[in-house]
């Protein structure tokens, strides 16, 4: 109490006529904010625990809890929000870097929003997927820039390595110790089936998922976490983070308390220790020094793997992405600055790195202005929140796209914000096993199939309209976007055409 | 009003092909008179004609036919072209005033040799040579077009129906082994004579019928290598990657149609040979930006032959009949028969089946 009190964000309302003490909701929330007074017989909430996970929304038999937003507000002020003056109590009592989780929440542009799909009328026929094939199938990696034939005149058919999916979508990375068992395990089936692809994230690749390898990219970060031969040979591509939208510029930190049991040693570090990854590689201090990483890893792996290289979407994007590519890298990872997190500092999520949208048109007509477009794949995340968006990401340039925070929905997270906390009350982003249990592999990675065979379900729907049946034809068509309530400048960026031009 | 190439207009079409495999040679008379019962597939706005083996006397030269708004461009153009040409001969392309043609712009070919000093400064074959020229020009030269720049062949081209465009340019008085045509039906009103088609570069030519839906993922990869699409049409960016494939990469026929017409996936997993399996996986891995959706029937003409190929799907309706040592190919079976009456073996080929005839070597 006094200066430092802070009313509730959230307050818990209980239908008091429908409650019926069953006390499901206590048992629910890790974060203790319910509890029964066996005195006067009635379920009590300490809201100011409350994240707004809703796990007891969804777990009320009765369907008598509701979260609401708190209305006690400071005075309104549309230049001191409530959440400015907040936090500067927070860092007046605690003197510290605030953090957050998943991606940035503020009302800037989602650029995605903004722009249109066309459709075939008239001279030209749309093609109904349900009546004719309609193909989804794309590779990434190297394209040879002169075909080879043998002596007597065959195609000389050998790739460079590739990687194939069924979808042009892949689960982003997330790492065992950011997300638990069973998410993982929910992502490496769900892949399998889907044949596509999820990514280990820098925390090595649990012993019991390495059947999962040809569907796995596995990624190697600054800390260099789990990462050994075995781990390298293990997926069908490696992964090199450069960067995460969410924090470009620096690092990452897994608190020792989530470093327990498998995940220590997947990690190959103490239990209980700090997991710090460094902001840079500190083997990489130029591209010159990314070169060798990549030749690095493709030697250890004998060329059979594709490399990526991950970066946060940042100002100077197209010209580190024309570096990347020249540095021998197979696909580039571009993520946007509203991609997720498992903890960031606040300031640094909020303020730091470019729309993806943007940093994807400009990356692939730089990479066509200096004619090497072809010498690389580009996927692109933070944030994909819907098969629109993945066709417009493809219209734009993209060859497949990452994503992370709608699988996540998928398995039940409510975008509470909190997963620094660990205790995630849906089983995601912890590491007790009470919690943990709470997420059935099974069910979950249905839930993914589900999802991405919705996605593609509705990819095709609109390739059809558009008289595309290749999703080929859709990559870095931008004639077919058009986009609404733009700058000159922004659609100069995206390099498309105004609405009714 | 816009002028095309600063915006991009679809248009529906009819072509009609004729070629001789004994390389024995005809007028434009019977081409011409395939296009009038496709009348009501062109809308007058546009139609050409492609002939192959017209230019015997000059067959080491590259001919280029050019449009010129005015005589200063074609100064300023012939000026550009004798820094990096021997020209051999130049002359104005005989034409025949008709009331159906209106409007033309000075209208001229040149018989050219690249220079050797510059073949060589430029480390370039003289394909590549000529095919940069031609970008240039076409580019970068306002008022100033190339519609023509194969050796011993050229493309005749107009604002207005096909029939009065053979006429204009007295089609009847040539003499080629091969010849294709088309009609134009824009959905826009341009008049721009450059727009018509067919679209060549070097002894590539393409007639077309159809509206590509992969237009600009096409475009923006081909233009990665030099190719400047400055009409915005569906034909030009399927000749460049016609020459790219062919050209460039050195593809054959049959693995070009294989790419841009690319067998669906599902057909392919069906092979039973599996080298098939995997030359056809190579082909669609590599050139996946090549390929070419929504509906099109093309006819692509070269130096001895031609490739009639339809849409994977066969959006495009597109006949071809055989007699004697001639074929004929044309969006209705109604125009081959007004160029042979008895024409044997009419069949539809199936979508993606490129139909490839050559004439005899040696005969052209």
């Amino acid at each position: 109490m006094g200066v430092d009190f802070l009313y509730p964000e959230f307050e818990v309302v209980r239908n008091a006529s429908r409650c019926t003490n069953c006390r499901l909701c206590e048992r629910q929330c890790a974060n203790e904010v319910h509890s029964f007074d066996a005195e006067s017989g009635v379920m009590l909430a300490d809201d100011s625990k409350c994240v707004n996970c809703q796990r007891c929304v969804a777990f009320c038999p009765t369907r008598a809890l509701k979260i609401v937003e708190s209305d006690c507000k400071f005075r309104s002020n549309a230049n001191w929000s409530d959440q400015t003056i907040r936090e500067i109590y927070k860092q007046a009592n605690s003197g510290g870097v605030l953090l957050s989780s998943m991606g940035n929440p503020n009302r800037l542009p989602v650029y995605w929003d903004r722009i249109l799909v066309n459709a075939s009328q008239v001279t030209n026929p749309s093609i109904d997927p349900l009546r004719e094939p309609m193909e989804t199938r794309v590779f990434l990696g190297k394209k040879p820039a002169r075909i080879k034939r043998d002596a007597q005149g065959r195609l000389d058919v050998r790739l460079e390595p590739q990687i194939e999916l069924a979808v042009p979508i892949m689960f982003s990375a997330m790492s065992y110790g950011s997300i638990s068992y069973n998410a993982h395990e929910s992502l490496a089936r769900a892949a399998t089936e889907l044949g596509i692809m999820y990514n280990t994230g820098e925390g090595g690749l649990h012993e019991d998922f390495y059947k999962y390898g040809p569907n796995t990219v596995v990624q190697v970060a600054s800390g260099r976490f789990g990462v050994h031969e075995r781990f390298l040979l293990a997926g069908a591509a490696i992964e090199i983070k450069m960067g995460q939208g969410a924090k470009p510029g620096i690092g990452g930190h897994l608190p020792g308390a989530k470093i327990v049991g498998d995940v220590s040693r997947t990690r190959m570090i103490p239990e209980g220790t700090d997991a710090i990854s460094p902001a840079p590689h500190h083997d990489i201090y130029s591209i010159e020094d990314l070169r060798q990483l990549i030749f690095s890893l493709k030697e250890a792996t004998e060329y059979q793997k594709p490399i990526i290289v991950k970066v946060a979407a940042v100002h100077n994007i197209a010209a580190i992405a024309s570096g990347i590519a020249r540095a021998g890298a197979d696909v580039i990872a571009i993520d946007g600055f509203r991609g997720g997190t498992g903890a960031a500092p606040t300031r640094i999520r909020d303020n730091v790195g470019i729309p993806v949208e943007l940093a994807l048109a400009a990356v692939d007509r730089r990479l066509r202005d200096e004619g090497i477009r072809n010498n690389v794949s580009l996927v692109v995340g933070g944030s994909i929140r819907s098969a629109a968006d993945v066709v417009k990401a493809i219209a734009l340039g993209a060859d497949a796209c990452y994503v992370a925070t709608a699988a996540l929905v998928a398995l039940g997270c409510r975008l509470c914000r909190t997963c620094q906390s660990g205790k995630c009350n849906w089983g995601i982003a912890t590491q007790r096993p009470e919690l943990v249990k709470r997420l059935d592999p099974e069910l979950g990675s249905r839930r993914l199939v589900n999802l991405v065979s919705a996605w593609r379900h509705e990819l095709m729907e609109m390739m059809g309209g558009m008289g595309i049946n290749s999703v080929e034809a859709l990559r870095g068509n931008r004639l077919m976007l058009r986009g609404v309530g733009m700058t000159e400048k922004e659609l100069q960026i995206l390099g498309i055409a105004h609405a009714g031009e | 009003m816009e002028r095309e190439g600063q915006i991009r207009i679809p248009a529906g079409c009819a072509i009609a092909a004729l070629v001789s495999r004994d390389g024995s040679k005809t007028s434009g008379e019977a081409i011409t008179n395939a296009m009038k019962p496709m009348r009501d597939r062109s809308n007058g706005l546009g139609g050409g004609f492609a002939a192959y083996g017209i230019y015997p006397e000059y067959k080491d030269f590259y001919a280029l036919h050019l449009f010129f708004d005015s005589r200063d461009v074609r100064k300023g153009c012939e000026a550009f072209l004798k820094e990096r040409f021997e020209i051999v001969q130049s002359e104005i392309i005989p034409t025949r005033k008709i009331p159906e043609i209106t409007d033309e712009p000075i209208i001229w070919r040149y018989f050219v040799a690249p220079l050797q000093s510059q073949l060589k400064s430029a480390q370039l074959d003289g394909d590549e040579f000529v095919s940069r020229a031609v970008m240039k020009i076409n580019a970068q030269m306002d008022g100033a077009y190339v519609f023509s720049s194969g050796k011993n062949m050229g493309a005749f081209k107009a604002v207005g129906f096909p029939e009065d465009v053979s006429r204009f340019y007295r089609l009847e008085e040539y003499q080629a082994y091969q010849w294709t045509a088309h009609g134009r039906y824009p959905t826009n009103t341009p008049g721009w004579w450059g727009g018509a088609h067919p679209f060549g570069l070097l002894d590539y030519t393409v007639v077309h019928n159809g509206e590509i839906s992969s237009y600009d993922a096409n475009r923006r990869f081909i233009e990665m290598f030099g190719y400047k699409c400055t009409l915005q049409t569906d034909t030009e960016v399927i000749t460049y990657i016609m020459d790219y494939l062919l050209r460039v990469q050195r593809l054959t026929l049959t693995e070009t149609a294989n790419v841009i017409a690319a067998p669906f996936w599902s057909a392919i997993e069906q092979l039973s040979d599996a080298e098939e399996r995997a030359r056809l996986r190579y082909l669609r891995a590599v050139f996946p930006s090549l390929l070419i959706t929504g509906p099109f029937s093309i006819v692509l003409g070269f130096n001895g032959g031609l490739m009639a190929l339809n849409d994977r799907l066969k959006l495009r309706s597109m006949v071809v009949g055989e007699k004697d040592d001639k074929v004929f190919v044309a969006s209705e079976e109604a125009a081959i028969r007004a160029m042979e009456e008895n024409v044997e073996n009419v069949w539809s080929p199936a979508g993606g089946e490129p139909v490839v005839v050559r004439v005899k070597e040696g005969a052209f």
